[in-house]
């Protein structure tokens, strides 16, 4: 019935407004508007040593619509990333995000471009969130010269210090101390910014957090540490690895927040009240619920450890762009045709970014010495037969 | 070449490789050179009169001198001063480099356990506390990985964090970070970042200190690729080691050995920074190159006391640059002797004095009219007991009989 209703709503003001939209944009005049509309988040926070924000968090129809482009650009670009490595272009380790995009999606409408993150190795998303074009994710993936690191980083090397992301690290759980390095520097330079250091719930094991932790709750950084908890550290479960799976609550002293990782808006009210509360009273703890479809990377089928019925089951019930999309066309905000087309468009130009990235040249021999030391240095390297120098170590 | 020089090409061509000289007939202090301090950029100007800008921001400074080789010839100590200076000890030369770095630039700031309130371990950041404040002089708690982490972190954005091991041993359990983050970041962002970054301790034999804290672990960092390494054995290049590393934009580690912490010498009033990629020659010779670095350039000194009363000259360099070695002085003279002998504190497998070796035969051979000896510490955990830690080490006799043996 209700169904029904909304259907013949939207046509009927979808025929009012054809004569107004012209043939080549796709967007209503609506999809501009940023009248505050208030949704309530899935679940509501639980917290630890900290009152925890409200439930209600306030947005507008344009920033829904920006939450499902961007979050259906990422899920396609990830889509696309299993093609090109199953097709060879890309190699090595390749750690896909898809399913976690609402991480991303929500901690960018929190914050701003002075504020730092870091992050693991499944950066792809947060990387594109950061400002990132999808001509440097896949020449990066590809080994292009036009990628974000010049193709000598690789998936899990992605940078971006104009927008002031740091990466892109291998090692688990070595981003945590550099983030906290990161808050001090912040707080060196006094400009009123945060650090969102991002590890996984396998990291979270990892002593060196704890360490960089204690360390910045002494020295009051605003830091704060996000456990993208996805319940899986490559093949075990949280449950086999952690004696307290309560991620948020393991900082003990350092107040901590359980958020649903499936849901942007919760994302973004849980980073708005974290910044607040580091720029104040030091560090924080976010735990997001999240869920990965794919394995921990493209070498793990990813269901020798779960059941393909709980896949299937998240991806029903908890997706984080069927969430928005839903919260969109019930607000009536958009038509399913024209976040149709928006899939469409962002799948093209997915396409032509791949297309423009494989035209792209692999880096010169040359670059295989550039970048080692900050120029200067002058020290000689030479080939394997030690006979000639090859270049000078720049 | 000394990484300040970036940016000015016709400096850096000036300043480049084969003006290091150790030829002692060319001044100390040319070429000069001037420094003005904006913000963290330095630049090198070169006046075509000689005349120097003088730097308001620091005190002391009337002249910068960038060749900091000792060319004496007669003296065994390294200071290379016409003018009187001041003495002090090594540590206090550190500690005075450290903070003439940190009134220069406000972005140097130092973290390490005990380096703040206490004055550091050793006393090398004694007073910086008081006079900086906590947020510049850190003390840690003890996690080397994270806190080295962090000093990687912050120097990713533009901060030039001393970061300082209490003992260079433990700094192993940071080795991840040395290793992944702070060698390769450079690298893998496709040069976005640099970490200039300084990583110093002390290290070495010598005090009964037991097996965990007299290690000799110069070998363990030597492949890292992105860092440098160097290590100081006098006062004079303490301080000028000290003050280039912390302005290089590479990451830099320092070693500093446990007994040269009291030695004693005149260095000079003016501001003066040694040559990160440079080595010292501390006594030109004829018969045979002896090179070293840190505590045992001393038993070298000591053994050539020796060796010149029975009638040998050898020429002793002090090589300071571990990574890269500076092949261009230790060519120089392997050119002019033909014999080398290698003498480090260093373990024999796998240590500084093995890679030297590889270093020297592939490039000089046909220069050589013997096979390189390299006398190194013994591959055992440091004892405690005070006679057997003596010979864990290279002492002066060997290195006489080394001599004659290979001058043969």
């Amino acid at each position: 019935m209700a169904l029904s209703y909304l259907r013949s709503s939207s046509s009927r003001s979808a025929n009012l407004l054809r004569p107004l939209s012209s043939a080549a944009s796709l967007r209503r005049p609506i999809s501009t508007d940023t009248t505050p509309i208030t949704i309530e988040t899935s679940v509501p926070f639980t917290s630890h040593q900290c009152e925890a924000p409200s439930r209600s968090v306030e947005t507008n129809p344009s920033e829904l619509l920006t939450f499902f482009r961007d979050m259906a650009l990422m899920r396609r670009m990830e889509i696309a990333a299993d093609s090109l490595y199953k097709a060879k272009l890309i190699r090595g380790f390749c750690h896909l995000y898809d399913g976690q995009e609402a991480v991303a999606v929500g901690m960018e409408a929190a914050i701003t471009k002075k504020d730092c993150i870091i992050t693991a190795y499944r950066d792809h998303c947060t990387f594109v969130g950061r400002g990132g074009t999808l001509l440097e994710v896949f020449a990066e993936l590809m080994g292009r010269q036009a990628g974000c690191s010049k193709g000598k980083g690789g998936s899990m090397h992605f940078y971006k210090k104009d927008s002031n992301f740091y990466g892109g690290h291998g090692i688990v759980g070595a981003q945590v101390p550099l983030g906290c390095g990161l808050a001090f520097a912040q707080k060196y330079s006094k400009d009123e910014s945060v650090t969102f250091a991002l590890y996984g719930d396998g990291a979270a094991n990892q002593g060196q957090l704890f360490e960089a932790l204690n360390i910045s709750a002494l020295w009051d950084l605003p830091a704060i540490l996000v456990c993208e908890n996805n319940h899986y550290g490559m093949g075990t479960a949280e449950w086999r690895a952690a004696k307290s799976p309560a991620y948020y609550k393991r900082g003990d002293y350092v107040p901590g927040l359980k958020v649903d990782g499936m849901d942007a808006l919760a994302v973004k009210q849980a980073c708005k009240f974290a910044k607040e509360h580091a720029l104040k009273n030091g560090p924080i703890i976010l735990e997001m619920d999240t869920y990965r479809y794919h394995g921990h990377s493209m070498s793990d089928p990813g269901s020798t450890y779960r059941t393909r019925d709980e896949i299937s089951g998240i991806r029903q019930e908890r997706d984080p762009i069927e969430r928005v999309r839903k919260l969109v066309l019930s607000h009536d905000l958009a038509t399913e045709k024209e976040l149709k087309d928006i899939e469409k468009e962002v799948r093209k130009e997915v396409d032509d970014a791949i297309a423009q990235a494989k035209e792209s040249p692999m880096p010169e021999p040359s670059e295989l010495f550039s970048n080692v030391y900050a120029k200067g240095l002058g020290a000689e390297s030479f080939g394997a037969d030690r006979k000639e120098v090859r270049a000078t170590l720049a | 070449m000394a990484v300040i020089f970036q940016g000015v090409g016709a400096a850096a061509a000036l300043a480049s490789s084969p003006s290091n000289s150790f030829d002692s007939n060319k001044s100390v202090f040319a070429p000069r050179r001037s420094f003005s301090v904006r913000k963290g950029a330095s630049f090198a100007v070169v006046r075509s009169d000689g005349t120097v800008n003088l730097n308001p921001k620091d005190r002391r400074a009337q002249l910068l001198i960038s060749n900091a080789v000792a060319t004496k010839a007669d003296s065994a100590a390294a200071s290379s001063s016409s003018k009187p200076g001041h003495e002090l000890l090594l540590f206090e030369a550190l500690l005075e480099g450290l903070e003439e770095e940190m009134e220069r630039d406000p972005h140097v700031c130092v973290m390490g356990e005990d380096v703040g309130h206490y004055g550091g371990s050793y006393k090398v950041t004694k007073g910086l506390a008081k006079k900086f404040g906590d947020l510049r002089v850190l003390d840690t708690p003890i996690a080397e990985n994270s806190f080295t982490g962090m000093g990687i972190g912050a120097a990713m954005t533009g901060l030039r964090p001393v970061v300082e091991g209490m003992n260079m041993g433990f700094l192993l359990l940071a080795f991840n970070q040395i290793s992944n983050n702070c060698g390769m970041l450079h690298y893998t962002s496709g040069g976005q970042f640099t970490i200039p970054i300084v990583i110093r301790g002390p290290g070495g034999v010598g005090r009964q200190l037991g097996a965990e804290h007299s290690q000799r672990l110069e070998s363990y960092f030597q492949s890292i690729p992105g860092i440098q390494m160097v290590a100081c054995s006098t006062p004079y290049n303490a301080k000028g080691l000290m003050k280039a590393a912390i302005r290089s934009e590479n990451p830099v580690i320092l070693f500093e050995h446990v007994l040269l912490y009291n030695l004693k010498e005149r260095i000079p009033d003016e501001d003066y920074i040694c040559n990160l990629e440079e080595a010292e020659m501390v006594r030109p010779g004829e018969h045979v190159t002896i090179l070293t670095y840190s505590r045992m350039r001393y038993h070298v000194m000591q053994a050539a006391k020796t060796l010149v009363n029975k009638g040998y000259d050898p020429e002793v360099i002090d090589i300071r640059s571990l990574k890269p070695f500076d092949l261009f002085t230790i060519g120089n003279s392997v050119k002019k002797t033909h014999r080398v002998l290698i003498v480090e504190e260093c373990m024999r497998t796998g240590g500084i004095g093995a890679s030297l070796t590889a270093a020297i035969t592939e490039n000089f051979n046909d220069y050589l009219d013997a096979p390189i000896m390299c006398l190194s510490s013994q591959d055992v955990p440091t004892p405690y007991a005070g006679t057997l830690e003596e010979v864990t080490v290279v002492q002066p006799a060997q290195i006489v009989t080394a001599v004659e043996q290979l001058c043969q």
